[in-house]
């Protein structure tokens, strides 16, 4: 069960022009910067980015907004990022806008088999435009579909040949989620051990949502609000 | 005198109790950690996964891995745990948290909110405030009263796109302390200083003021 691949060259292969791709990490902690410099190097375009933020103009899904890559965004929050914005409003990017608890559950569904369910976030609201609303418990509640991919593209800290995944920090966020919910999950690592090597108590994403890992190399790890006492 | 942000955020602080699960939005909101009243514990949630947030790091000591819902770098505290974006919202849409405070361009009194996007400008997206308004069992907006210009940003309607209905249950902004009733905007406190002329003629939305209304102690 070796799931290990050479590069992120080798990882994206087969994502192609007009694909959806989930892009886990919150603003640009714990986003997969190997497999994002993979893309942009590989030209692939037309892509449907389902991504929490659009990174910022210079790093992360900047990178590929900024090759027009990328045909529709799929986030919650995008304002740090001045080249999505003149895209946005010359018509050159489409964007739907999702509550972010509403976007991490479609996510979480969409792996877990779940087609549809309902949530409370955004009744009353432009979210439930053609949404079918149900009260439960007194409540209004709006009918929400589970996403898939054909490929989740997530970032850990630690993996084994087998995919087992450990994340740290709030480098968790949408990796989790995101990773069980692609046909293909491609997971870049900073650290890959063997199989057995990891502690199978403290395994955030079991492997089986695997299907490819490498280890990634010169990590930025960019800050986007360097903030101290 | 209107409040400071950081008097707004102070006075706040002092609806904290002992125990609270809080989520702080960006903004005035955020400084209510500053202000938390000695003798209490309250436990604070960052809805990017983190519970038990901290302070800001010390110099040198930040993490990229690290960090708030605001993309700021910080710490975490003895007994804090991390998890993922749909663990996240999981336990805020499931109501295990007990406080949220967050800011807002417009409330109206029905505690209906306007907080995410302004038409014609840069529309930056929602984030986690319409999965935060509504499912927080209590929802209080920091806020200013009026614009600039002076228009008043409590109201009967909200001008803007909505963030949610009906789920706003206080407000304190830089004139008043304002609970939101069935009747309308029930005026608590005031400022120091300020009279309840000035936060009428602030209000466009229905005022109301039962006998003294006392002002803010901070």
């Amino acid at each position: 069960m070796n799931k290990v691949v050479k590069d992120a060259r080798e990882a994206i292969k087969g994502i192609e022009d007009g694909m959806t791709l989930m892009v886990g990490g919150f603003g640009l902690s714990g986003i997969p910067e190997n497999c994002i410099s993979a893309l942009v190097e590989s030209g692939v375009k037309d892509l449907t980015c389902i991504s929490n933020n659009a990174g910022v103009d210079d790093f992360g899904l900047g990178l590929l907004l900024q090759k027009h890559q990328i045909k529709k965004m799929i986030s919650s929050y995008v304002g740090e990022n001045a080249e999505f914005e003149r895209q946005l409003l010359n018509g050159e990017l489409e964007v739907e806008l999702i509550p972010q608890g509403t976007l991490a559950e479609r996510c979480r569904a969409g792996g877990a088999g779940i087609p549809a369910f309902f949530v409370p976030a955004g009744f009353g609201t432009e979210v439930a435009e053609g949404k079918e609303v149900r009260e439960y418990n007194g409540k209004p509640h709006l009918l929400e579909t589970g996403l898939t991919a054909d490929y989740a593209i997530v970032k850990a800290w630690k993996g084994d040949t087998h995919g087992n995944l450990i994340y740290r920090y709030t480098a968790n966020n949408f990796n989790q989620p995101m990773a069980t919910a692609g046909k293909i999950t491609i997971a870049e690592v900073e650290e890959l051990v063997e199989a057995g090597e990891l502690d199978p108590m403290q395994i955030h994403t079991p492997g089986i949502y695997v299907q490819r890992i490498f280890k990634g190399t010169n990590y930025e790890k960019r800050i986007e609000r360097l903030t101290e006492k | 005198m209107a409040l400071s942000k950081e008097q707004i955020a102070q006075r706040i602080a002092q609806e904290l109790e002992d125990g609270f699960y809080v989520n702080l939005g960006i903004g005035i909101p955020t400084l209510v950690a500053n202000y938390v009243p000695e003798g209490i514990e309250v436990i604070l949630q960052s809805e990017n996964g983190m519970l038990g947030m901290g302070q800001f790091p010390n110099k040198g000591k930040a993490d990229a891995d690290l960090i708030n819902a605001g993309k700021q770098t910080v710490t975490i505290l003895p007994g804090g745990s991390f998890f993922d974006s749909a663990a996240s919202f999981a336990m805020i849409r499931g109501g295990h948290v007990d406080l949220t405070v967050l800011g807002a361009f417009e409330v109206t009194d029905q505690g209906d909110i306007a907080s995410w996007k302004i038409p014609g400008k840069m529309v930056k997206g929602m984030g986690g405030a319409m999965d935060l308004v509504a499912s927080a069992k209590n929802i209080i907006v920091a806020m200013q009263h009026t614009s600039r210009d002076g228009q008043s940003k409590l109201l009967k309607e909200c001008t803007l796109p909505l963030t949610g209905v009906k789920c706003v249950k206080k407000i304190v902004s830089d004139l008043a302390v304002i609970e939101i009733t069935d009747e309308g905007f029930l005026l608590l406190e005031r400022a120091p200083g300020v009279s309840i002329d000035q936060i009428k003629a602030a209000t466009e939305g229905r005022l109301i003021v039962r006998g003294e209304v006392p002002e803010m102690v901070l």
